[in-house]
């Protein structure tokens, strides 16, 4: 279990350097997600909200046993719910807790504006501080896991917190507090990849799902909570699960390279114009007043 | 252009002549009225607005210089859209009132063929069929036509996002940004060309009026219009009467 201060490793929109860099090592910690033996109590999504202190709220009932459609500004954590029909023509209920997935190359910092309204710390966590939030909305469409959302009232965006006040103090998140299964793990990363990988190996040897496997996905650079699927194939199956979630190009590429070098250009405009009135001078009303040109 | 806009854009520029005066001296053409000169200045409130506003959120390097002007960094977020919907407001009008002189003619593509010896100050006076507006004029003012429908195409969808879908904010802003630097370049160009570059081109946007010196060397199309007078003619009197007053040794003063 990780203890110790949150310290920050990258910050948004942030034009120097981190303060406090490195000064501290932490773990890096992790949620683990056994999709296979949830059993779709939601006491995770109460938990949640409790801990969170946010209100009770009408559900919205689309014909599942799910809360809501998706999550909420106030709503972070949500169980979705999926009828599969296998080839067999069975079913299959495909349930997963669906909420923030602390990518370690977080496409909501990359997009933020704002400095200091995303911060990353050390140990994985990707927070945001609503105080420095300006409302551009600019991560909800960085984030390839439709997390981040808006309250249009506060003009800020919200979403799970990885419970980063618990974890700052020692403890555990408060989903994994209440689930009753020993589905939700919590750790560092290191053990929770171990554990994940040896529960995707009992699936395909014992259980029958030969394409059970770990989600992890390398193209955010892994994600800091993880899920032990059925069919590692087909994530898509559980509520929209990505395969290969990707940060829009013009959030890496475009903002960190162009856009500066491109304003430095644009910029490069006014010393060309001065330079020019130095060298070349105006041009007068003819006729100008009586006088000799001369080239120098 | 439908009579209805002709109508609403003659009646604007009538209405804000009443209510505003202009003194052409002697030796003075009248080059803006006050419809126009109002209509610039207020497109150029609202596009600075829009560009500090928009600066602050488009680099991290200039955020924490340019969001306390605007009280903060929402603050700057939420008014943004509207400095932006001022400025297109405002120049949509100033697009009617202009669209005439600012339309694209056969001698503009001539210009710009001599854009070198434009920059380079080789002549003193321009050809002899630059009229109200030259070529390169006209260019940055297509530019901001252009870049206004960009800025609002791409501008709605990062202001609704969630109305919009994802991908449409993350691309649409790239293409602001790349609007927003050919309007940064032409910004600084007409800022140029607007004082410094050209003696007298400042007072036109202020109090409305030109010298007539002005108005043959930078257009003498406009100027044979406006005075049915020949600019080269006129210009070439006016060198005479300079030497005149050089050979009996009296003070050159600028003839009108």
């Amino acid at each position: 279990m990780p203890t110790g201060t949150l310290q920050v490793k990258a910050i948004s929109g942030h034009s120097g350097t981190v303060p406090g860099a490195g000064v501290q090592r932490a773990e890096e910690i992790c949620k683990y997600i056994d999709v296979t033996t949830c059993i779709g109590c939601k006491a995770c999504e109460v938990a949640c909200v409790e801990w969170n202190d946010m209100p009770f709220q009408q559900t919205t009932f689309d014909n599942t046993y799910q809360t809501m459609p998706s999550t909420a500004w106030n709503y972070w954590n949500l169980i979705k719910f999926n009828e599969h029909q296998r080839e067999d023509g069975t079913l299959q209920w495909l349930m997963r807790k669906d909420q923030c997935m602390h990518c370690e190359d977080p496409g909501c910092l990359r997009a933020c504006p704002a400095d200091g309204a995303i911060v990353q710390y050390t140990n994985g966590i990707v927070d945001f501080q609503q105080e420095n939030c300006i409302g551009c909305q600019y991560c909800v469409s960085g984030c390839p896991f439709d997390i981040p959302k808006f309250n249009s009232t506060t003009k800020k965006v919200y979403k799970c917190t990885l419970c980063s006040d618990r974890v700052g103090q020692g403890l555990e998140p408060a989903c994994i507090k209440a689930c009753p299964t020993g589905c939700l793990k919590f750790g560092t990363k290191a053990d929770m990849r171990g554990l994940a990988e040896a529960r995707a190996r009992q699936l395909r040897e014992h259980s029958g799902f030969v394409h059970a496997g770990v989600y992890d996905p390398p193209s955010v650079g892994g994600t800091h909570v993880i899920y032990v699927l059925h069919d590692i194939t087909k994530p898509e199956l559980y509520g929209g699960l990505p395969a290969n979630p990707q940060i829009p190009v013009t959030y890496t590429a475009w903002k960190r390279v162009a856009k500066p070098i491109a304003l430095l250009l644009s910029l490069f405009a006014a010393p060309v114009a001065f330079f020019h009135y130095i060298s070349q001078g105006p041009k007068e009303p003819q006729p100008q007043p009586p006088g000799q040109e001369v080239p120098r | 252009m439908s009579t209805a806009v002709e109508r609403f854009d003659d009646g604007a520029r009538a209405r804000f002549g009443a209510h505003g005066r202009t003194f052409v001296r002697e030796n003075e053409l009248l080059r803006h009225p006050v419809y126009s000169r109002v209509l610039h200045w207020s497109v150029a409130a609202f596009f600075i607005l829009a560009l500090l506003s928009g600066l602050a959120i488009y680099t991290p390097w200039l955020y924490r210089v340019l969001t306390p002007l605007f009280g903060g960094g929402p603050m700057t977020r939420l008014l943004h859209p509207w400095f932006s919907l001022g400025f297109v407001a405002f120049f949509a009008l100033q697009l009617l009132n202009w669209l005439q002189p600012m339309s694209w003619t056969p001698d503009d593509t001539r210009w710009l063929r001599r854009l070198k010896e434009y920059v380079a100050n080789t002549d003193k006076l321009e050809p002899e069929y630059v009229d109200f507006f030259n070529a390169g004029q006209k260019l940055y003012f297509w530019a901001i036509v252009g870049s206004s429908v960009i800025f609002l195409v791409s501008g709605v969808p990062m202001w609704f996002p969630r109305a919009f879908g994802r991908t449409t904010a993350a691309i649409g802003y790239v293409f602001h940004d790349l609007a927003a630097l050919v309007m940064l370049v032409g910004f600084i160009v007409h800022i140029y060309e607007g004082t410094a570059a050209q003696p007298g081109t400042f007072h036109s946007m202020t109090r409305g009026t030109v010298e007539k010196r002005w108005a043959w060397t930078h257009h003498p199309a406009w100027y044979l219009h406006a005075t049915g007078r020949q600019p080269q003619d006129d210009y070439e009197a006016a060198v005479r009467r300079q030497a005149g007053r050089s050979a009996e040794g009296g003070t050159p003063s600028m003839p009108g």
